[in-house]
């Protein structure tokens, strides 16, 4: 970067401030198109698992539909429910999408591409995810409406359930990795995918994905939404722009959630085999600095989502609740603590 | 002024705006919102002095979750705030008690640590988390434990004194509803087709 050191020193003091605001805009704006491109897979996949083509008119292969639908939201009026809390009406979806954005902070992409490397990384991502709620919770008592209430409740309920069994599931990676530094955590990892978290956390990955799904309201976990019971939950009264905001916040803690699946149990940036990062073809190192690892992990995790959607029907409501608090939580404790025993064995070294 | 102190005060002047707006709003939803905000200033203000476990932790226990119940609770109950609202002044004298009495507790704590020489603790080197946890469990483990029996013992009473089975409520037993199999429930039929006339 040594071009930019004119611009540097002209800048003075506000250039930590332009910098860094650089850097976020380098991580939002690939971000939201990856968004986009989410959307469009999900319905392009779904389509092919139920024998269906899925969108293909606009543009080739329908890859111009995103886009599409983005000017369509646009161009849509917001309809203000009357009754409705008008001020908190507006800020319910910021509050959604801000803590979504937020998280991206502290996320590794490789071993020196991060924002801010702090050493509570894993904390402040758990912290953030946990602020999204009021987003939803607000979203459904600021509309007036008694579906949209209904969805908030459910929601409220569901992820403040789940969070316990996530929190959980993170004290097992914490256990073996002995950091909160997620970058950190990832290092603990090196060697090949044997030595991923995966495996001496099998049962908290498991844990930890399906919670994922229902932390960010997605099928079979769509309580909040569940259009056959309660018409669209809490974004029922949103129209336009404010229900885009809200579809791109859940999107946006989906591939969070998948990051994060990535980073603490598969391994992050890693290869699976070290030597395939000297691999070179006609001279550069196409998994050079592992970006490429990460993202592939990612879109792997993100597929398993929407093949869940495509392959569960529903759970009632009362069995969620079951699952999350007779289920899960009890196989994280006891993972916990066996893992603590094993750890005090000669086979500490399996679980780091 | 730093820019540091600058930010404390930015902080301090938001998070005392937000908690007289907790007492003041009308709307006991929007209370509970400003009181969010507090919380959340307040773990700012702990990020100043380094005590990032704990301003994290504050926003993870108390803004992601007793706050979301608490909000929870205010969407719910049909309370009429405005009966309880019209006594408001009558307060004044108690509030004012806990008010004196609290400054005067922080007073004690300020001018005890500038006379005692104690000044400001020193910042833990490298990671906040693991200097809690060592203190946690390896130092005061046994008094940590000892609260934490406690309060599971509390968790339990306050079941068992709110716990009753309903009758007019309906109860799902997933353990008999995964033991139903097809003979207890469907009976096939073998109705002669019947021939128009």
């Amino acid at each position: 970067m040594d071009f930019l050191a004119p611009v540097q020193q002209w800048l003075g003091p506000v250039w930590v401030v332009v910098w860094t605001l650089a850097k976020i805009v380098a991580i939002a704006i690939p971000l939201i198109l990856t968004v986009a491109y989410l959307t469009l897979a999900e319905r392009k996949i779904i389509g092919y698992m139920q024998v269906r083509i899925g969108p293909n008119r606009v543009g080739p292969f329908g890859l111009l539909q995103p886009f599409a639908d983005v000017a369509k939201l646009l161009f849509k009026e917001i309809v203000v429910p009357s009754g409705a809390n008008r001020y908190l009406f507006f800020v319910a979806p910021l509050l959604a999408i801000g803590p979504a954005l937020a998280a991206w902070a502290v996320i590794p992409f490789t071993d020196t591409l991060v924002l801010a490397d702090i050493n509570a990384g894993l904390l402040y991502v758990l912290a953030l995810s946990s602020i999204g709620v009021y987003g939803i919770i607000l979203a459904g008592w600021a509309s007036n409406s008694k579906y949209a209430f209904l969805g908030a409740l459910r929601s409220a309920a569901q992820i403040v359930s789940y969070e316990i069994a996530m929190g959980f599931a993170l004290v097992g990676v914490l256990m073996a990795a002995n950091t909160l530094n997620l970058s950190d955590i990832v290092r603990g990892q090196e060697g090949g995918a044997a030595y991923w978290y995966v495996w001496p956390l099998l049962p908290l990955f498991i844990v930890y994905f399906v919670s994922g799904l229902a932390e960010t309201n997605r099928h079979p976990f769509d309580m909040a939404e569940g259009e056959s019971e309660i018409v669209a939950g809490f974004h029922v009264e949103y129209s336009g722009v404010a229900f885009a905001v809200f579809f791109l916040a859940e999107y946006m803690n989906m591939i969070l959630i998948a990051a994060l699946t990535a980073l603490m149990f598969l391994g992050g940036w890693l290869a699976p085999w070290p030597r395939l990062n000297e691999v070179t073809v006609l001279g550069m190192a196409p998994f050079g600095d592992g970006f490429l690892w990460l993202a592939a992990k990612m879109s792997f995790v993100l597929l398993c989502f929407l093949w869940v959607r495509a392959t569960f029907p529903r759970y009632r409501y009362d069995q969620v609740m079951r699952l999350g608090w007779k289920v899960f939580i009890p196989v994280t404790l006891v993972w916990i603590v066996f893992l603590g025993a094993m750890m005090q064995t000669r086979y500490a070294d399996l679980f780091h | 002024m730093t820019f540091h102190t600058a930010i404390f005060y930015a902080f301090a002047a938001i998070l005392i705006f937000a908690a007289l707006r907790v007492v003041t709003t009308r709307n006991p939803v929007h209370a509970a919102l400003w009181l969010v905000l507090c919380f959340f200033t307040a773990a700012g203000v702990w990020l100043l002095l380094h005590a990032e476990f704990l301003a994290i932790a504050l926003v993870l226990v108390y803004v992601g979750a007793v706050m979301v119940l608490f909000l929870f609770v205010v969407m719910m109950l049909d309370v009429n705030f405005d009966s309880l609202r019209k006594n408001f002044r009558s307060y004044i004298p108690v509030a004012a008690t806990v008010g004196v009495l609290v400054l005067l507790e922080m007073a004690l704590v300020v001018v005890g640590s500038r006379v005692g020489g104690g000044g400001a603790p020193p910042v833990p080197e490298g990671s906040n988390t693991k200097a809690l946890g060592r203190l946690i469990y390896v130092d005061y483990v046994y008094p940590f434990e000892i609260a934490a029996v406690l309060l599971l013992v509390a968790i339990i009473a306050a079941i068992a004194l709110t716990h009753r089975k309903r009758r007019e409520s309906k109860y799902q037993d997933p353990g008999l509803q995964v033991k139903v199999r097809r003979q207890d429930r469907v009976r096939l039929l073998d109705l002669p087709t019947e021939k128009r006339d």
